[in-house]
């Protein structure tokens, strides 16, 4: 179970969260709202360990996983410990294979032990990408680049899977096959923390939700109640779904 | 000399630019860090070979099997103590930082090759040195082609390595994208460490060689630099055996612009690549 306390953090001088408290339990799936900048992206990438505190400063508050702090570890070790990051705009390896994409992220000692049968599942899950497993990457639609993107964070067979807006950009059709994936992945359960633009996308499968602006934690709720919510109805979802 | 003699003797020590480029390259691609220094490294190599052959008696191509690992050794000593402060600092800063880092390293280097083995030219005289083959009216002196195709191998070997090994892969990835690479679980640094430790490898190889088909010196490693640094740029990053091509092209510029113009204008000519290469196709011949 993940357990951030009274987090903060920033970029140099310029602080993005100030006092960010919430959980994702075990095998549940958390939605993460809120406008562009309010520090979603950050807030992941402090967990994931891409964003440190500067060389001899100290960032208040605790990221515990398993009751184990993840701000004294370095990034790869992150994953080794089973939290794994589908970063935005997904970073992948262009140059390199669907499969050589995929069998990275069991790079991980244990991970790579196990890397034919998660292999198996990931190809399970988005049969295409087994169709397409020799093509480079780049030369894939967006969609099938973000199933790519999911299916390497899951090589890491991780126990957490954080996504940072895995429908940017997509087609209607995609997204929804993108979400069905984590419904499905989260079955096996896989607890899934999820960054989302689309906030009605993702409060359809959270189970519970949390909403962030200007890096504070301004609300909190179950999927179908923030989806009632009045602020979340004018803020999110636009003058349209309020009127309905 | 008949212009095809010469541009068949460019395109032989085309081969070695290629080699020595190479290890720069891998250190550039994967660190962002620019090695002035890898002139030394080669250097320093061909005086392994060198002491291996006076001391020891051993064969300047056998001596291969002992530089390499050495070099590689070198080169992980090299990265612990030096190199790997550098990769800790932000990706724009790293470049000045290395270059300061890599000229004091020369001068280390050049004033320690000195004091060695002074500063006279030295070369390994070998009983099959002088070996001809001729193929109409063109010699070639075997000792250099085996120079040219061994480079070739190593490269290959390097490519495979690259493509083939768990962190080979490892490698490719982090130059690709760092952060990506350490979502996957990658240790950067370790990936850092292995890039650096081969770039050294690759040098070792190509001073060894250099050495038995040329001459070595304290002072040869600016020059090598040089050379490496505009191979690197004509050929751009992420491709060994395009390196290896862009060191024969090198190769063959130099001594068509030597036959043309005579030989001062020799080392002209890959500057003037540099200055095109970056301004018409600044990611190079076949970078990506």
């Amino acid at each position: 179970m993940l357990e951030i306390r009274g987090l903060e953090a920033g970029y140099g001088d310029v602080p993005v969260l100030s006092g960010v408290t919430l959980a994702v339990g075990a095998g549940e799936i958390v939605a993460l709202l809120g406008p562009n900048g309010a520090g979603k992206s950050t807030l992941l990438n402090c967990v994931a360990g891409l964003v440190r505190p500067p060389r001899r400063g100290r960032w208040a508050g605790t990221i515990r996983w398993d009751s184990q702090d993840l701000r004294a570890l370095d990034a790869h070790l992150i994953v080794q410990r089973g939290v794994a990051l589908v970063p935005e705009g997904r970073r992948l390896f262009g140059g390199m294979s669907v499969q050589e994409n995929l069998e990275l992220g069991a790079f991980a000692p244990r991970a790579w032990a196990g890397r034919r049968a998660a292999l198996e599942r990931v190809y399970t899950l988005f049969p295409v990408l087994a169709e397409r497993r020799r093509t480079a990457v780049q030369a894939l639609s967006g969609g099938q680049q973000q199933m790519v993107a999911v299916g390497r964070a899951l090589m890491a067979s991780p126990r957490l899977l954080m996504l940072d807006e895995p429908s940017l950009g997509l087609a209607p059709r995609l997204v929804a096959a993108i979400l069905e994936a984590l419904v499905a992945i989260n079955r096996d359960g896989v607890a899934i923390f999820l960054v989302e633009q689309n906030v009605p996308a993702a409060l359809s499968l959270a189970h519970r939700g949390y909403l962030l602006e200007g890096g504070r934690i301004v609300g909190e709720g179950s999927g179908a109640g923030l989806m009632a919510n009045e602020h979340v109805r004018r803020a999110y979802l636009g003058p349209l779904a309020v009127r309905r | 000399m008949i212009l095809a003699q010469q541009l068949l003797l460019g395109l032989l020590i085309g081969g070695l630019y290629g080699l020595a480029a190479a290890g720069l390259s891998l250190v550039f691609g994967v660190m962002r860090v620019l090695n002035v220094a890898h002139g030394e490294l080669i250097m320093l190599g061909g005086y392994g070979a060198f002491w291996l052959a006076a001391l020891l008696g051993v064969d300047p191509f056998a001596s291969l099997a002992l530089v390499i690992p050495g070099a590689l050794l070198l080169g992980a000593i090299l990265y612990w103590g030096l190199f790997g402060f550098v990769v800790r600092a932000h990706e724009e800063t790293r470049v000045k930082n290395s270059l300061l880092i890599g000229f004091g390293l020369a001068l280390a280097l050049h004033a320690l090759a000195v004091r060695l083995w002074t500063a006279d030219e030295r070369s390994i005289p070998t009983s099959y040195g002088g070996a001809v083959l001729s193929v109409g009216e063109l010699s070639i002196p075997l000792v250099r082609l085996a120079t040219l195709v061994l480079a070739l191998l190593l490269i290959g070997a390097l490519q495979l390595l690259l493509s083939r090994w768990r962190w080979g892969k490892a490698i490719r990835a982090t130059a690709e994208d760092w952060q990506a690479a350490l979502l996957t679980g990658i240790d950067i640094r370790r990936a850092y460490l292995l890039a650096f430790a081969l770039g050294t490898a690759l040098a070792g190889a190509a001073g060894t060689l250099v050495t038995v088909a040329y001459s070595v010196s304290p002072s040869i490693g600016l020059e090598w630099t040089l050379k490496a640094l505009i191979v690197v740029v004509l050929a751009g990053l992420g491709s060994m055996m395009g390196t290896f091509v862009g060191g024969l092209v090198l190769g063959l510029a130099e001594a068509a612009s030597a036959a043309t113009f005579g030989g001062p204008y020799r080392e002209i000519v890959g500057l003037v690549i540099f200055v095109v290469v970056l301004t018409v196709r600044p990611r190079g011949l076949f970078g990506r």
